[in-house]
C-alpha cells in the first residue's frame, strides 16, 4: 500500500500549502514583474538603473541563499515574519526578476509603428504603454510566463529547506516513517508533474484566447 | 571622380545604424523642455524614495547592531575568505562536472527527440518532460534515501551532481533542440548532397552551427545550474552556500556571513551573466552565421510548404 494514500489527510494538507503558495507567489510576482518592466523601460533613468540592478541581483543569487536569508538572518536584525509568509515574499521577489525579463522581451515584440501611432493621438507615455504596449507585450509572452510560473511551482519545493511543511517536506516526513523512499518520491514527483502540466495546459489555453493573430 | 573610391567615414555610417542603448528607447520621443523637467523631477522624486527605503534598511540593521565593526571584522581575516574560497571551489567543481555530462546528455536527448525512429522520439520527449517538471529536490531525496536502500552509496559529489544533470540534461536538450530547428533545413541538405554520413553532417555542419546560435543561451543555463548548486547544502556536500552556513554557525554572525556568501554569487554569476549578454549583443550584431542568399521564387513557394 502506498504511505501516501494512508497518510492521505497530511498530504493534501502539504499540497494545498503548496498550492497556495504558487498561486500566491504567482499572481504577485506577475504584478511586481510588470512594475519592475515598467520600470526598466521608463524615461526615468534612476528608474531604469534600479529596475535593472534588482533583475540582475535576482537572476544570479540563488533562491537557496535568499531564503535562509530571510528565514535564518533576517530575524537577527529584527525583520521577522511567520515562516510562510516569509517564503512566499522571497519567491514573489525572486521569481518577479524572472517574469520582468519575459515581459521586457514581449515589449521588444511590439512595432515600433504602435508607439508612433499612440504618440500622434495624443496619449501620454503613461497611456501609452497601458492602453498600448503593456496589452501587447503581456499576450506576446503567456507561454514565457507560463514557464517561469512552472518553474516558480518547482521552486516551492525549496521552501522545505528552510522548514515550510509543504509537498516536499510533507512526503520526506512520511518517508523517515515509512522507509519506501522510491515509491514515496516518485507519487510526490507524480503530483508536482500534474501542477506543471496544469499550468502548462492553462498557459496554452489563455494563449490561444488572447493571442494575437498577425 | 576619385572622390568615390575613397569610402564613406565608417564612424559616421555605423554611428547612424547603431542599435538603441536601451530595448526600449523606442518608447519616447527626444524630450522636450518640458518633458526634460517632469523626468529631473522624477529622478529626484525615485531617487530619494531609494535614498529612504536603504536609510530606513539600514537604520533597521543598527538598531539591532548588526552594522558594529566587530560583526565585520572576521571578514577582514584571509582565513575566513579562504574557507568561503574552498566552498566556492565546490561550488565551481559541481558546476563543471554537471555542465559537462548534462550537455553531453542533452545533444544525446536533442537529437533523440528529432529522432526518425518513433520510440526514440517518444523516450527523449517523456525523459525531457519528466525532468522538467520533477523538483531538484525531490530527486535529491530520492537519491538520498532510495539509493542506500538499494545498496548503493555514491559520493556526495554525486548526490548532487547526479539530480542536476537528470534535470539540467532537459533544458540543455531544449536549448540544443532549438537552436537545430533555427537552422534552414538546406544547410543538413546540402551536406548530405556532398556525400556526408548522416552522423557527420551532424557533427560538422549542423552542431557547430547550432551551438553558435544558442550560446547565450547555453551561458545562461550556466547560471542558473551554478545556482542550483546550492542545493549541495541539503546533501552536505562542501560548496558554498553550506560553508557559508557552517561558518555563519560558527562564528554566530548569520546576517554578515549570509550578506557575504550572496555578493560571492552576485559577483561569479553576475560576470557570467555579462558575458552571455555580451555574446548575445556580439550575434545580434554579426547576425546569423549563415549567409543570407536570396530566394528564387519558384522555390520559395515548395520551401515554404515542405518546412
Amino acid at each position: 500500500m502506498n504511505p501516501l494514500i494512508d497518510n492521505l489527510g497530511l498530504v493534501l494538507e502539504a499540497l494545498g500549502t503548496t498550492l497556495m503558495m504558487a498561486v500566491i507567489a504567482g499572481v504577485g510576482s506577475i504584478l511586481l514583474g510588470v512594475l519592475v518592466t515598467v520600470a526598466r523601460v521608463s524615461p526615468i533613468r534612476a528608474l531604469r538603473v534600479a529596475a535593472f540592478g534588482y533583475v540582475q541581483f535576482f537572476v544570479n543569487v540563488p533562491l537557496l541563499a535568499l531564503l535562509l536569508l530571510a528565514v535564518f538572518a533576517l530575524p537577527d536584525a529584527g525583520l521577522m515574519l511567520p515562516l510562510t509568509p516569509t517564503a512566499i515574499i522571497v519567491l514573489i521577489v525572486y521569481e518577479a526578476a524572472y517574469v520582468s525579463e519575459a515581459v521586457r522581451s514581449g515589449v521588444n515584440t511590439v512595432a515600433v509603428g504602435q508607439l508612433e501611432a499612440s504618440r500622434a493621438l495624443g496619449l501620454t507615455l503613461a497611456q501609452s504603454l497601458r492602453l498600448v504596449v503593456l496589452p501587447q507585450a503581456l499576450r506576446a509572452v503567456v507561454q514565457p510566463i507560463g514557464n517561469v510560473m512552472i518553474a516558480l511551482a518547482m521552486n516551492t519545493a525549496l521552501a522545505a529547506a528552510v522548514g515550510v511543511v509543504e509537498l516536499t517536506a510533507a512526503v520526506n516526513k512520511i518517508n523517515l516513517v515509512a522507509a519506501q523512499p522510491i515509491l514515496i518520491f516518485s507519487s510526490a514527483g507524480i503530483i508536482y508533474m500534474g501542477i506543471a502540466l496544469a499550468i502548462g495546459l492553462a498557459a496554452g489555453r489563455v494563449e490561444r484566447k488572447v493571442a494575437i493573430v498577425r | 571622380m576619385t572622390a568615390q573610391l575613397i569610402p564613406d567615414r565608417p564612424t559616421a555610417v555605423r554611428r547612424q545604424d547603431r542599435a538603441p542603448r536601451y530595448a526600449a528607447a523606442f518608447l519616447y520621443d527626444e524630450p522636450g523642455p518640458r518633458a526634460k523637467r517632469r523626468h529631473l523631477i522624477g529622478s529626484i522624486v525615485s531617487c530619494a524614495v531609494f535614498a529612504v527605503v536603504v536609510g530606513l534598511g539600514l537604520w533597521q540593521f543598527a538598531s539591532h547592531g548588526q552594522l558594529d565593526a566587530e560583526k565585520w571584522v572576521p571578514f577582514t581575516d584571509p582565513a575566513v575568505w579562504q574557507y568561503l574560497l574552498v566552498g566556492l571551489m565546490g561550488t565551481l567543481e559541481a558546476t563543471v562536472v554537471v555542465a559537462v555530462l548534462g550537455s553531453a546528455l542533452g545533444v544525446v536527448l536533442a537529437f533523440g527527440r528529432m529522432s526518425h525512429r518513433p520510440w526514440i522520439r517518444g523516450l527523449s520527449g517523456a525523459y525531457i518532460e519528466i525532468a522538467r517538471t520533477v523538483p531538484v529536490l525531490l530527486v535529491i531525496y530520492l537519491m538520498l534515501f532510495g539509493l542506500p536502500q538499494i545498496g548503493i552509496n555514491v559520493p556526495t559529489l554525486w548526490k548532487l551532481a547526479i539530480p542536476l544533470t537528470i534535470a539540467n540534461s532537459a533544458v540543455f536538450a531544449e536549448i540544443i533542440r532549438a537552436g537545430v530547428l533555427s537552422l534552414p533545413r538546406g544547410q543538413r541538405e546540402a551536406a548530405l548532397s556532398l556525400g556526408l554520413r548522416s552522423a557527420q553532417a551532424t557533427r560538422l555542419v549542423v552542431l557547430p552551427q547550432a551551438v553558435r546560435n544558442v550560446t547565450p543561451s547555453l551561458v545562461t543555463q550556466l547560471v542558473s545550474l551554478m545556482k542550483d548548486t546550492s542545493l549541495g547544502f541539503i546533501v552536505a556536500f562542501t560548496e558554498l552556500l553550506y560553508r557559508g552556513q557552517v561558518l555563519a554557525t560558527y562564528l554566530h554572525l548569520l546576517i554578515p556571513t549570509y550578506l557575504v556568501v550572496t555578493l560571492i554569487y552576485l559577483v561569479v554569476n553576475g560576470s557570467l551573466s555579462a558575458l552571455a549578454a555580451h555574446l548575445q549583443h556580439r550575434l545580434h550584431r554579426t547576425g546569423s552565421p549563415l549567409p543570407r542568399l536570396p530566394r528564387l521564387p519558384a522555390l520559395s513557394g515548395a520551401a515554404r510548404k515542405a518546412s
